[in-house]
């Protein structure tokens, strides 16, 4: 009971995203999550599981990541999906490391608008393997600068990695840079961190991606101040499968001819290959997975469209009300449920004043990019299916009291 | 094995006669036991679970020419029937709640449900990573108790908290290493692992880089000091040490490995997996170790999920400290907390060598593991990792004369036993056994690891298990045992009782179906 109490007192320190108006994305996105989610992953039978080296007593965890890989590939419009990755910046060094396995070449180029906790990730790792990272600054233009990043990409190129939507909330024109890439030899990888937005938006596997990598948080796993979250990591030629990182499931039979699910290929892992693994990952995002997948289930179809078409929607009726605030703009001249604000000022003093009035207002870009300064009176404002339109309005009369 | 069918059978169609096994069911079924088809088979594309709004705009889309044009091809389950769904899944698997769960290595303790209920609290569920540093105090705060926790029961000087797992915690430590090794301009090559090692060492370690050479053990299972003090030198960077070790040992001569590795110029790294078995008795710390990862979901209790979510923090010596990686807690002059990172570094942190993962780690995971300990307090971790000792002596000593241990002669295992599987009939294998294992109600222990052991059964009965569960798994154990040294048959087909038979895992590798289609329908 004391202990209970300690925690609770703890947790009352914080200001839920429910208890304001709440408009922050930036790569974890807040969206009603069913009550049957929650309920079904505290099942003890998925919840105090291991990963399933028993397949004959493990049957629910392995047909569930069936399910789930195959759910992840059609989402992604891949061919093939592992069974998950730690999260989305992880999922997306494992890309960059796979696409330098396949074209055994060590340039990567980055997408100035890739989220900068990805791409700072991935130069971490590259310092390690020698890979050379090529990264510039963001654009701060209506549309994502493709012609820049094309430019970028030269003949030792391996992967160019792309966000879609990027961090600025802007729609990249995919099928041309894939195509770019693919001349200079190089594997396109894309990066979503908002899996709704593929309720609307092309598949990346349908654009000229190689690689899709995202997070898929957004789905079933909630905010969790960041962790656990979930890794997704698709491909669209399935010849590639055996350079995969990460866990797969496959189907097969028994001994009496009954169908069932095994982790297969497993040559690839750390526990059989020791130095030579493809990745030394071993635990991954189990019952994040099946949270997305139930979420995803509940959905289908029908309703990641639905879900997807409110939030573009309210996301639409946001960016309208709040470019009439005086001294504000809209940057972005596409996006799904998030855009950038100018503001004439750094904004993030704004989204401190925003929350001094209980406002939760987004993410000042200033944060995310610290040495561009054309940024940091960006503000990076997203919208869900969780805003009401009075929490609309509260923003943007908050935004009118705290803008000098 | 018996020929297998390759009938291929799905839930959801009939079954012929002659496959049904005794008692054959038309359906599959088997009263409780309830085959369930893939969403796939059972959705629609017109059914949804969930009731969405609908806001009503005439704004026109933003989202230009890239609006989704084909079909997603996403089955919807309507809520009844995504419950029973997974309901029905859900009793194919086998955990912790059910039953003893001895995986060596894997720690499967109970996990207590103060964790689910604390970690669901609004304050800790539903607050987002980028909110405003005075809005999240209090998780900042969990982040905080628990870094003191786990620093004062190591006996370490800080902790990298944001490793996702076990595995990318030891990589931060070994990237740690190479940092603070480079930034003395030192370029060592090599790390030194024992072969007893799980995979994910010397996976990591060439991962960051480094060549990799085994250490040899001596012949009670222990790491040969001799061995290991003539191939230190100034190509070696580091030794990674598991203690106890996988051969369920405890590594006497630590601190005297620590400080040969030392005095070579090379840095410590320990394998915390096992950490369960010496908490709140031994702090690495006090044997020279430089960084260890601790697995919260093995030790801190939280629970496996079916293979993830993990939480590796990193616990870093005094010279490693400076390169832990971005972000980290940091406490103010006022006494409030702040997250360092890119934003506000600034030049006392200019030596994190990077950033491993978007955010802050696993706060679900900490939320549970510091509830964990503040139900124990350090009297009842001290507690914990003694019962956990006694338990595994137990069955040691209760099965070592019907089954071959190989180091039973070293003295006391640590929190797990090992037994190998010398003296089988020809034919029977260690496999053979954890499937009859598996008809007796309980899950397998971890089979051919350590690999030194030929045909290894690691046991780790853990805390948890009373005299009674013990007494019953020793039973089975014998009982088993004793079927594969006299070369039982039924014991090659099994599991007989357990929803599917052996499953056909080379057919799985050989033509990999890793995803749903219509075309093969499954």
């Amino acid at each position: 009971m004391a202990v209970e109490k300690h925690m609770r007192q703890l947790s009352k320190k914080n200001l839920a995203a429910a208890d304001a108006p709440f408009f922050i994305g930036a790569g974890a996105y807040r969206h009603h999550v069913p009550a049957s989610v929650d309920h079904l992953i505290q099942r003890g039978e998925f919840l105090t599981a291991y990963t399933p080296y028993q397949p004959e007593i493990a049957q629910g965890t392995l047909q569930m990541l069936f399910e789930f890989q195959s759910q992840v590939a059609r989402l992604y419009g891949c061919a093939v999906a592992n069974a998950s990755m730690y999260d989305g910046s992880t999922a997306c060094w494992e890309a960059v490391a796979m696409a330098g396995r396949v074209t055994r070449k060590k340039r990567v180029v980055l997408s100035g608008a890739l989220h900068p906790h990805y791409a700072q990730v991935v130069r971490t790792m590259a310092k390690f393997t020698e890979d050379e990272i090529a990264g510039a600054d963001p654009s701060l233009t209506a549309l994502p600068d493709d012609d820049g990043l094309i430019a970028r990409i030269d003949d030792n190129t391996a992967s160019v990695v792309v966000q879609y939507p990027d961090i600025l909330g802007r729609i990249p024109d995919l099928q041309r840079i894939a195509d770019a890439a693919h001349e200079k030899g190089a594997k396109l990888i894309v990066v979503n961190t908002e899996p709704v937005a593929l309720g609307a938006l092309e598949a990346p596997g349908n654009l000229g991606a190689d690689i899709v990598v995202g997070e898929g948080q957004a789905l079933g796993v909630g905010l969790q101040f960041g962790g656990p979250y979930l890794g997704l990591f698709a491909i669209t030629d399935p010849k590639l499968v055996r350079q995969m990182p990460g866990r797969l499931c496959g189907e097969t039979v028994d001994a009496d001819g009954k169908r069932g699910f095994v982790l297969t290929l497993s040559t690839r892992e750390q526990h059989i290959r020791r130095e030579k693994a493809t990745s030394n990952i071993c635990t991954n995002s189990g019952l994040c997975a099946l949270a997305f997948s139930i979420h995803m289930t509940l959905l289908g179809a029908k309703g990641i469209t639905a879900l997807a078409a409110e939030n573009h929607r309210l996301a639409c009726i946001a960016a309208e009300r709040l470019a009439r605030v005086p001294g504000v703009s809209v940057l972005n001249e596409n996006f799904f449920n998030e855009f950038t604000l100018m503001l004439g000022t750094d904004a993030r003093q704004i989204v401190r004043d925003l929350a001094d009035r209980g406002v939760l207002g987004g993410v000042g870009l200033g944060k995310l990019f610290p040495d561009v300064d054309g940024l940091k009176s960006g503000l990076l404002v997203t919208v869900t299916e969780t805003a009401s339109l009075e929490d609309i309005e509260s923003l943007a009369s908050a935004l009118e009291e705290v803008l000098p | 094995m018996n020929q297998i069918n390759q009938s291929g059978w799905k839930p959801g169609t009939p079954v012929a006669a002659q496959d049904g096994g005794d008692h054959p069911t038309v359906t599959g079924n088997k009263a409780l036991m309830l085959e369930e088809a893939l969403i796939f088979e059972i959705g629609g594309a017109d059914t949804c679970g969930v009731d969405l709004a609908e806001t009503q705009t005439d704004l026109p889309s933003r989202m230009g020419k890239f609006a989704r044009k084909d079909e997603i091809g996403l089955p919807g389950l309507s809520e009844p029937e995504t419950v029973r769904h997974y309901t029905r899944l859900s009793r194919q698997n086998y955990g912790i709640d059910l039953g003893f769960f001895p995986l060596g290595s894997c720690t499967m303790k109970h996990n207590p449900r103060l964790n689910e209920k604390v970690a669901r609290m609004p304050g800790f569920l539903d607050v987002h990573p980028m909110q405003p540093a005075n809005t999240v105090q209090g998780a900042l705060g969990v982040i905080d108790e628990l870094s003191h926790w786990l620093i004062t029961l190591t006996g370490m000087n800080a902790v990298a908290m944001s490793p996702k797992a076990g595995a990318h915690g030891e990589l931060c430590g070994i990237l740690c290493i190479r940092a603070a090794l480079e930034a003395r301009g030192d370029a060592r090559k090599v790390v030194l692992v024992p072969e007893s090692a799980h995979g994910t060492n010397p996976a990591t370690a060439a991962f960051a880089g480094y060549e990799t050479e085994d250490i040899p053990a001596n012949a009670d299972g222990r790491v040969d000091l001799d061995a290991l003090k003539a191939r230190l030198g100034p190509d070696v960077a580091a030794v990674m040490i598991t203690n106890p070790n996988t051969c369920g040992l405890f590594e006497r001569d630590m601190k005297a490995i620590s400080d040969a590795v030392h005095e070579a110029g090379g840095l410590v790294y320990c394998d915390g997996a096992n950490f369960n078995a010496i908490m709140g008795r031994v702090r690495p710390g006090d044997l020279g170790v430089d960084a260890m990862h601790i697995n919260l979901h093995k030790t801190f209790s939280t629970p496996h999920g079916g293979g993830g979510p993990g939480s590796g923090p990193v616990v870093l010596s005094e010279a490693l400290a400076p390169f832990a990686p971005l972000p980290f807690v940091e406490k103010k002059s006022d006494g409030s907390l702040r997250i360092v990172e890119e934003e506000n570094m600034e030049d006392q942190h200019a030596s994190a060598f990077g950033r491993m993962t978007a955010f802050h780690g696993q706060m679900g995971m900490f939320t549970r593991a510091l509830t964990y300990i503040l139900s124990h307090g350090s009297d009842g971790l001290r507690q914990a990792s003694g019962d956990a000792v006694l338990n595994a002596n137990y069955v040691l000593r209760q099965l070592e004369d019907v089954l071959h241990a190989p180091y039973g002669a070293s003295g006391p295992c640590m929190h797990e036993a090992l037994f190998g599987d010398e003296g089988f009939a020809d034919g029977f294998s260690t496999l053979d056994l954890a499937k009859g294992l598996i008809d007796e109600g309980f899950h397998p222990m971890t089979m051919y690891f350590p690999l030194v052991v030929h045909g290894a059964m690691l046991v780790e009965p853990t805390e948890t298990e009373s005299k009674d569960a013990l007494d019953q798994f020793i039973m089975a154990m014998r009982s088993l045992a004793q079927r594969a040294k006299d070369g039982d048959e039924a014991l090659l087909t099994a599991p007989h009782h357990a929803p599917r038979a052996r499953l056909d895992e080379a057919q799985a590798a050989r033509k990999p179906r890793l995803a749903w289609s219509e075309a093969n329908g499954g």
